[in-house]
Order: C-alpha cells, then structure tokens, then sequence
C-alpha cells in the first residue's frame, strides 16, 4: 500500500497534465453572488498511476504481491491444520500459554483473508478508473399516466363488487377478518405448561434430610461451624435426575451459622437449630443465586444486582433493589441426629412477583 | 610471646577473643551436655522455645490490636482457637501485620521469615485448639487425575466462583472489601484459607469439605488461573467472559477498523496535491 505516497515527490511537473480550468457556470454563478449555488465537481486531478505507465505496473505487481502472499498463507493454514497437533501448546508473548494450532490457524487465515482486501483496494484506488461520475437520482412519485390509470381501476372494482351497496357482505367479512387472528392468539397458549402451584412450593418438606451439596451426605449440626458457609440440597435429589435441574432451583439452600446471641430477628432464632440458619439462595430480586457471604457482618451480597441482605436480623435488605428478605428454612434435627427441614419455605422463593396472593 | 602481647591493644582484638570465648563454651557444652536427656526432652523443649519466641515477636508486632494475650480488642479480633493455619495465611501472605485500618487487609510483601511465622503460629495454636499448619501430602496434587480436577472445578462453582470468579479471578464485595485474585497462590495458602475463613470469606472446615476436595479445587485453579494455565485462543482479558471479550470488541475492535477505513478513504490517490 505504500506506493501510494512514494512516488508522488518523484513525480516532475511535466508528466501532469495541464492546469484544468474550472467548470462552467460555477465561476459565473458566482459571480452572480448567488451563494447556493450547485459548486459543480472540482477539477479531475490524475493519479500518477493514469500517467506513468511505470507506476501503474509497480501497482499491478503490488496488487499480486497481495494476492500472491494471499495464497500462500491460505496454503499454510491447510499446511497448519494437517502438521500441528491439537494438544500442542507454546508461549508467546503476551498472549501466554496458547494453543499453536489456534494460533496458526487464526494468523494463516486472518493475513489471507487481508491480503485479498488490502489488494482489492489498493487495486481500484491506483489502477481502476479515477474520473468522477455523477448519478441522478430517480423521481419518488409514479407518472401521472400511471396514477389515474390505477385510481380509475381501484373505482371500477369497488363498483363491480358492490361492496358500498352489499352492507351485509361488508360487515361480514369485516367481522370473518378480525375473527381469523385469535386462533394465533389461542395457541400461544402451547408455549409452554400452566405454572399452577410449582413457583409457590419447594421440594422441601417435613423430615427431609439436608445433603451436603459437596459431599452427597447429610449434614449434621456439628459439621457446621461459625463462619463456615456450606450448601445443601433436600435429600432424595438425584444430580443425575431428570428433574434436578427444575427442583434445585428451587431448592437451593445456604446454610450458617451464627452466635444465637448475634440473632437479632426473634422468628429466625426460633426457627434455627442451635445458632444454624438456612436460608433460600435465591435472590428476592430477580432470582440470582446469592451467596457472597461475608461471615463477619453475617451479610449476604447478591452477584447481579448487589441487593445486601442481613443474616443476622432475618435476612432484611440492607440495600439494593430486592424486594423482601430471603425466606428461611425452618430446620430441626431428627432422631438419628440429621439436620432436617421442618417444613417448606413460608413463602414462594424467587423473584417478588411471586410474593403476591 | 612478644608478637601476641604487641597485638592485644589492636582494634579488633576484643572481637577474636569473643570469638574463641564462644566457641569454646558452646564446644565444651556439647562434649559434656548430658546427650540423652537431651534427645528424649527435644521436641518438647523446641516447641515451648518456639511458642516462647513467638510469643516475644507477638508481643511486638501483633498484641497492640489483638490484645497483649489474643483475647483481642476493639481494633482486632481475638485470635484464641483460630489455629497455626490462620497465622501462617495470615503473617505469610503479608496481610498482618495491617498495614493501616481498613475494609480488608490486603496482601503485600511478608514481613517476617518462616522460621518466625512458625513461633508466632506456634505461640497463637497454644492458646486454644485449631487447625494445624497443613503438611504437603494435605494440599499436594500430584496425585489427581483429570476426571478429579474437573470435579475440582465443580466444587469451585459450587462453593467459591460466587465470590471469586469462574476462575478465580476475584471481584467485588460490599463496602470497599472484594475477594482477591487467586492467580498463583501457594496451594498452601489456599488450603490455608478454605480451611481458616480469613477476614469475610466464611471457611470450609472439613466436615462439609473433605479434604481431597480442597485439594481438587487447587488442582482445578492451577489449571485455570495461574501463569502456566493454558489458554487456548490467548488473551484471556481477565477471564470475565463474554461482558470483558463484548466491551473489548466494541471499544477497541470496531475503533480500530473505522480508523483503518477512514485512513483508506482520507488518502490522496491523486499525482498532485490540492
């Protein structure tokens, strides 16, 4: 591309054609003092490519350099693809430890597909025509032939059909129209099930067992330590199950533990086992999973939209846009020593919409 | 005679007559000290002279926020039960001593050896019971297949990407105080915290995170986050994903290729300029 610039200094006033005089009426027009006057083209100016036939060939072979250089890295992207291992791995700088396939592949392609561009363009800058052309544009509106021509065919069929005479038909068919949309309407309604009372309940339930998200196996109140953070799911919850996915939404559970003294909300208190509160991981916002807890305060932050709940007071909002606390789990313990739940969630979890009614 | 005589008002002399002076106290010591008793009382001796020194360097670096016996006081928590673990993340990853109040002490050039992080640790673990400075074979992953090291990353998802990223990266928390990035900590230390909860993380203690499992969450992060991770494409941009990789191609990428248009467009292809 740089033998655009080069050559123009070497360029002796002799090879330029002669000084092109001005339009023809633009002088005049202004002259005449009239402003907004169309000012015309400017001169055409020559490119020395139009002039030194030397030059144009150096463009020419410019041009093919391009593409020559073109196919010789489509070449060697085939050449990488079948040489190079996929596992191979080599550091460069400052990329890092990066795949030499990738890398290849990437660098091959991208300098082919380059060069194709950069030599189109280099080509009808210097070699394909320079002179200026002017398009007009073409009128917007229709002849006036054609117009009243389509006016007087519209009359004839509105007078053929009756339809200004024919009240019925016209009323009916209007009704028959507006009537056709609603099956459209009707089977939105296959988008997907009714939610009936799925939002509103949990897989939790009286004496189901809390399971360790890590370690598949039930959790005891003293595996669970002040400033300990552990997760847990309702036991019977296959992780390989069809429906996990659907009920661990749901479901999902935080557990902590407090000083029973810390506990400000008199319900948590009551419905905690000795300082171990659980609480719904799903944000009252929008239904992100909240978990950033940070065990000296006891406040739990929520990733998205940084609603701050206390989970020493009842998990209050203490800041941000979510809704209402999160719901807690009323937990106990059963005979064999098992933490269980108490019961489902008070509340529908998730999202506040779900808090009406 | 006379040579030595002349020499004994020579400058240095004080210094070699202390030399030898020492050096045979500490030689007769050793010839006549009573060998068995001593190898039977070593280890004893050798922890309560380290819980002795590091209860002097306590005593210095430590006591004027934790309380003159880490009972603690309104400027530091109080540091009975929290382990040697808790010491050893804590003084040797620089972040205690603190270096001025704050949301989070943040990490920074240790400022004492391991030989003195030890007695301090060794001084905090005699004040009540907690968790142990953790040995190689606990935080180790030579060990761990590729199938462990992915489940490795799903305890990563599960327990810890919340605050610290898919890959460790970190991020923000409430009020000035942020997760730190885990690029190249010391397996040690990371064990160190899963098992300690330092400052706002919360801890994992063993019985809801085994620990194998630690150790398939270091293994999942050396993989990932560290300077000999690979990344297959480079670039990684942080490993925010796609907001980071989005953000970089609309502010730098489409830039650069309307620069690079306008360039073309703005040059003079004419012999002659106007």
């Amino acid at each position: 591309m740089s033998s655009e610039t080069g050559p123009h200094e070497t360029v002796s006033d002799e090879n330029l054609p002669a000084e092109q005089g001005a339009e023809p009426g633009t002088a005049a027009e202004k002259a005449n003092g009239n402003p907004f006057a169309d000012p015309g083209l400017p001169p055409h100016d020559d490119r020395i490519q139009d002039i030194d036939e030397r030059a144009a060939k150096r463009s020419e072979r410019t041009v093919a350099l391009l593409f020559v250089v073109s196919m010789l890295a489509t070449i060697g992207f085939i050449a990488s693809y079948v040489i190079i291992p996929v596992e191979q791995y080599v550091y460069l700088f400052p990329l890092g430890h990066i795949s030499a396939l990738n890398f290849a592949l990437g660098m091959t392609l991208g300098v082919a597909l380059f060069c194709i561009g950069a030599g189109a363009v280099h080509w009808s800058r210097t070699l394909m025509s320079g002179h200026e052309m002017v398009q007009d544009r073409y009128p917007i509106g229709a002849e006036e032939d054609t117009k009243s021509a389509a006016l007087a065919a519209f009359g004839d069929g509105a007078r053929d059909s009756q339809l200004g005479r024919r009240k019925l038909i016209r009323n009916t068919m209007f009704g028959a129209l507006a009537l056709v949309p609603l099956s459209g309407v009707v089977l939105l309604r296959d988008l997907g099930p009714l939610p009936e009372e799925k939002l509103r309940h949990t897989m939790w339930e009286r004496g189901l067992r809390l399971i360790n998200e890590n370690t598949m196996e039930p959790l005891r109140p003293e595996d669970i330590v002040v400033g300990s953070l552990s997760f847990a799911m309702p036991e019977g919850l296959e992780p390989e199950g069809h429906d996990f996915h659907t009920e661990i939404a749901k479901a999902a559970l935080m557990l902590v533990r407090l000083e029973p003294e810390d506990i400000k909300d008199p319900q948590e208190l009551d419905w905690s086992y000795e300082g171990i509160v659980a609480y719904s991981k799903i944000c009252t916002h929008v239904g992100c999973p909240v978990s950033l807890y940070e065990q000296q305060t006891h406040h739990v932050l929520c990733p998205c939209h940084q609603s701050t709940f206390d989970l020493a007071d009842g998990a209050r909002v203490i800041f941000g846009p979510a809704g209402h606390p999160l719901p807690q789990l009323r937990i106990g313990v059963d005979d064999e020593g098992y933490l269980m739940a108490l019961g489902d969630f008070a509340e529908p979890v998730g999202p506040s919409f779900w808090e009406r009614g | 005679m006379k040579k030595l005589s002349a020499r004994r008002r020579h400058p240095l002399a004080a210094i070699v007559v202390l030399i030898f002076a020492l050096a045979a106290t500490g030689g007769l010591y050793a010839a006549f000290a009573p060998a068995g008793e001593a190898q039977a009382g070593e280890t004893a001796a050798a922890q309560s002279l380290a819980i002795e020194e590091g209860k002097k360097l306590y005593a210095v670096g430590c006591s004027s926020c934790h309380g003159t016996g880490g009972q603690g006081t309104s400027d530091g928590p109080s540091l009975v039960g929290v382990g040697a673990a808790a010491v050893d993340f804590q003084v040797g990853t620089g972040r205690m001593p603190m270096q001025a109040p704050g949301a989070q002490a943040p990490e920074k050039p240790r400022m004492y050896s391991q030989a003195e992080i030890d007695q301090m640790a060794a001084y905090i673990a005699s004040l009540g019971p907690g968790p142990a400075i953790p040995t190689e074979e606990q935080y180790g992953t030579e060990d761990l297949s590729g199938e462990e090291i992915a489940e490795g990353g799903v305890l990563f998802r599960t327990n810890c990407a919340q605050c610290h990223n898919f890959t460790g990266e970190g991020g923000a928390l409430t009020r000035g105080k942020y997760a730190p990035d885990l690029t190249d900590v010391d397996a040690k230390y990371i064990y160190e915290a899963l098992q300690t909860g330092p400052q706002n993380m919360p801890s994992f203690p063993d019985t809801v995170m085994p620990e194998k499992e630690k150790r398939q969450i270091i293994a999942y992060l050396h993989q990932v986050n560290s300077s000999d991770a690979k990344t297959p494409g480079g670039f990684k941009l942080g490993g925010y994903g796609p907001v980071a990789e989005g953000l970089f191609a609309w502010v730098i990428g489409l830039p650069i290729l309307v620069g690079v248009t306008v360039w073309v467009a703005a040059r003079n292809a004419k012999a002659r300029k106007s």
